[in-house]
């Protein structure tokens, strides 16, 4: 019974989401404020309905309800609790539920959050999201529809992929979600600003703070997504270029190249045609990344022929979506104004700048995960693009980048010159270049590529102090340091965290790949190895067994200089239901280095082969990333965000519609 | 095979070796996994850039599939006959194609693969050099009105235009 009314409160979802797709765009054309109006109530009806679906759906997976063919065969019933639950999304029909669940709350926060917004312009916005929520509902329900039935229901299911049974499965994908959905909200802005014809700096602020939100939690998910990947695949790599990690890289690198254009426009009014391009982009390629993920063409493009519904599905909407926001573009992009002037040396163009690069960089990931799809389509060959290939293209577009960067957040606007720029950034790159040929001795032995990586690192930081240094000097500021720190707004502090954050995951990527060392070996119990210093003793092995799988699990005690450091337990379990074996690594984690140890193969009761990993810095990796987010979200917090702008003073907007539209409201 | 029954005496031996020494006296080194851990390096390296043929996206070095690590005896057995790096890549491609390389060959069907990030780079820096070249005689024509700019700031809210990041 209850999976049936999941289903059903999908069906009425799905009519809600129409609802709101056709009344309140149409309600904005016409002036009806009753009709725009619409699109608030269909928004929390929507979210009501699919937080019922998912309730259902969950209490399927919570009671073990294997007649629901999703939960048969994605579920077992000695499944931990925990892991029933992450299983919600453990496979197709139900990440979709939870990317639809995700939707409309951004879409319910947009509800909330735009009641500053003239009443046009937001029933655009909800009116544009009930679109693409229409679509995505219509998919869910007519290709991916998690509450079909199995008859006669399975004794018990087939268990979740025990890769997926780890806590990383709880945070990462709502997270990722978060960020690949949240751009659904600027795409909207972008589709109702270019509806509306008010493209203009206040667009940009409406705007920006979901786009920052947005890509802050896609930030956070890609960090979450590898370092789960380090510690669970047990092979200590934390990123492989893998075509399903690129189809959230993708979308990520344009929207960091749409988070720099946005503040160009806010701040400038310039740039408005080209933001709007990549608000539109960046959530056309969370679709694509979507395609790509969910529709199997990526295994094989014949598993695609295969089952085509789905793909085929995903790939008309996304053709939809794409192709009728890009006439709209193209229609009304002439109107856009051009804004004021900057010289060839000014931040507009810095950051210009950096968008070149990012799309680029975007562009060549794009290029490289699609490219053996393409090739074996057309049947002129089978190819594998690989690390290789990526780290052989994608650094030498990132380098220049980054030292850009360090320019770009201290030039002036409109205009700047570059004998000021040099001045004032002659220590700030005198520092960096000491790091860069003193630090590595420090590490260990010099090498041009850690000192090339470490040089940017640590221009990035410098640079960074340089803006904040002279923001501190600045004759018009009075009052002590505290004061003088206050004065900055908090966006200016989100840059500067954001942009450290990129220094220190530079840091650790350098570093690790410079200086971290491993060894394969055939120990046996007393057997002690040394790694990067540390002294590592096999000890014991013993059988242990969790709630659904079985392990052997061996005590390896790390000493450094005779003084015990940690005593690990790497883990080979043999789950019950699917039979895999998993290597379940044991890391030590530490600020400076992880140690990283995982079981091989047996050789015989008292000896196995065993990899240990000495990883200096490798945490950076992802302190970098979370730094990143961080700063993003302290941006966001910027005062100027809350100012609500009924007070400013707007400009008319055509036929009175604003004033029709609030004294509806007021009534 | 003749491998297997190695690691069998082996094993056997020291089950042997077991059962006569208490576990205390084994306080030893422990021995790379493989008997030539130069050799074994060279093939790491070569093999991380080596697809796993059976398994979904992972190179031969981190591959514990049955394929992956018979394909690694047979590069081993290879390299220690003296065959050269490209000797094996050679060996592979001509078994099973250019599938194998993670880092695909620069032929007439990859031509747009290699130089797309390249061509992607310059046509970016071209648009940006046009934008911000048009934009700067376009704006010298005509220079923005005072009303304009007045409107503008008001949009722009009491902060003013300095301020943002």
């Amino acid at each position: 019974m209850i999976p049936e009314i999941g289903h059903f409160s999908l069906i009425l979802a799905l009519l809600i989401a129409l609802v709101q797709g056709v009344f309140p765009l149409l309600g904005a054309t016409r002036g009806n404020p009753v009709w725009m109006l619409m699109g608030r109530s269909a928004a929390l009806g929507q979210f009501l309905f699919l937080a019922i679906a998912f309730a259902a759906l969950t209490h399927a997976f919570v009671n073990n309800d294997f007649s629901v063919a999703y939960v048969a065969s994605n579920s077992n019933s000695t499944l931990p609790l925990q892991y029933r639950i992450a299983a919600v999304w453990g496979g197709h029909e139900g990440s979709m539920l939870l990317w639809m669940l995700i939707f409309a709350g951004w879409s319910v926060a947009v509800t909330w959050f735009s009641r500053h917004l003239p009443e046009e312009f937001a029933a655009r916005v909800l009116g544009v999201m009930g679109l693409v929520g229409a679509g995505f509902l219509a998919f869910l329900l007519f290709t991916s529809n998690p509450f079909l039935r199995l008859f006669p229901a399975p004794a018990d299911g087939r268990d979740l992929n025990p890769l997926l049974q780890d806590f990383g499965m709880v945070l990462h994908p709502p997270m990722l979600y978060m960020g690949y959905v949240g751009f659904s909200v600027a795409f909207a802005f972008a589709i109702a600003a270019l509806l509306s014809g008010r493209l203009d700096a206040a667009w940009a602020r409406w705007s920006r703070p979901w786009t920052t939100v947005a890509w802050a939690f896609l930030t956070l998910g890609i960090a979450l997504g590898s370092l789960w990947a380090y510690y669970e695949l047990g092979w200590g790599g934390w990123w492989f270029w893998d075509p399903v990690e690129n189809s959230s890289f993708i979308p990520w690198l344009v929207g960091t190249a749409l988070i720099h254009s946005l503040a160009v426009t806010e701040a400038r009014g310039v740039l408005k045609g080209w933001t709007v391009l990549l608000a539109i982009f960046t959530f056309s390629l969370s679709l694509l990344g979507t395609f790509l993920v969910r529709s199997g063409v990526l295994t094989s493009v014949h598993a695609f022929a295969t089952d085509p519904l789905r793909g085929v599905f995903v790939l008309a909407l996304l053709g939809l979506v794409v192709g009728s926001a890009l006439l709209l573009f193209a229609w009304r992009a002439q109107r856009v104004g051009l804004g004021g002037s900057f010289e060839l040396v000014s931040r507009e163009s810095m950051l210009l700048a950096n968008n070149v690069v990012l799309a680029a960089a975007a562009g060549t990931v794009l290029l490289g995960t699609l490219y053996p799809l393409a090739l074996d389509a057309l049947g002129i060959g089978k190819i594998s693009v690989g690390p290789p290939y990526f780290e052989a293209v994608f650094v030498p577009l990132m380098a220049p980048a980054l030292f850009l960067l360090g320019i770009g957040q201290i030039a002036r606007w409109k205009k700047a010159s570059l004998p000021d720029l040099a001045t004032r950034l002659r220590w700030a790159f005198a520092v960096a270049v000491l790091v860069a040929l003193f630090a590595p001795f420090s590490l260990g032995s010099w090498s041009a590529a850690v000192s090339g990586g470490l040089l940017l690192a640590a221009w990035i930081v410098t640079s960074s102090a340089a803006s904040l240094f002279e923001r501190l000097r600045r004759p018009r500021e009075s009052g002590g340091i505290l004061a003088r720190l206050r004065a900055s707004s908090r966006s200016y502090y989100g840059m500067l965290v954001a942009h450290v954050g990129v220094a220190v995951c530079v840091v650790g990527i350098t570093v690790v790949l410079g200086y971290g060392t491993d060894q394969d070996l055939r120990m046996e119990i007393g057997d002690s190895a040394e790694v990067g210093g540390y002294v590592f003793r096999l000890e014991r092995f013993a059988e242990v067994s969790g709630p659904n799988y079985t392990a052997t699990r061996a005590e390896v005690r790390v000493t450094r200089g005779g003084r015990d450091v940690a005593l690990m337990y790497p883990e080979k379990r043999t789950y019950r239901t699917q039979e895999k074996p998993m290597t379940e690594a044991a890391i030590d984690w530490g600020f400076f280095r992880d140690l990283y140890v995982a079981l091989g193969e047996p050789l015989d009761a008292r000896t196995w082969l065993v990899r240990i990993f000495h990883k200096p810095f490798v945490e950076w990796i992802w302190a970098g990333w979370l730094l990143m987010a961080l700063g993003g979200l302290l941006a966001v917090c910027d005062r100027r965000y809350r100012i609500p702008v009924r007070r400013m003073n707007l400009a008319p907007s055509p036929g009175g519609l604003l004033e029709a539209a609030e004294g509806a409201a007021a009534r | 095979m003749r491998k297997r029954v190695e690691t069998m005496i082996l094993a056997l031996a020291a089950l042997a070796l077991l059962a006569a020494v208490p576990a205390a006296a084994f306080a030893k080194q422990a021995v790379p996994a493989a008997a030539d851990p130069v050799l074994e390096k060279r093939l790491m390296t070569l093999a991380a850039g080596l697809r796993c043929l059976v398994c979904q996206n992972q190179s031969l070095a981190d591959s514990q599939a049955e394929l992956a690590s018979d394909l690694r005896n047979e590069i081993r057995e290879q390299m220690r006959r003296g065959a050269s790096d490209q000797d094996v890549i050679d060996y592979l491609v001509a078994r099973y194609g250019d599938f194998v390389l993670y880092r695909p060959p620069l032929k007439a069907t990859t031509l747009l693969l290699w130089s797309g990030p390249a061509i992607l780079f310059l046509l970016g820096v071209m648009l940006l050099v046009r934008t911000v070249l048009r934009r700067r005689s376009r704006a010298a024509e005509e220079p923005i009105s005072e009303a304009a700019r007045a409107r503008a700031k008001a949009l722009l809210g009491p902060e003013g235009e300095t301020e943002q990041a």
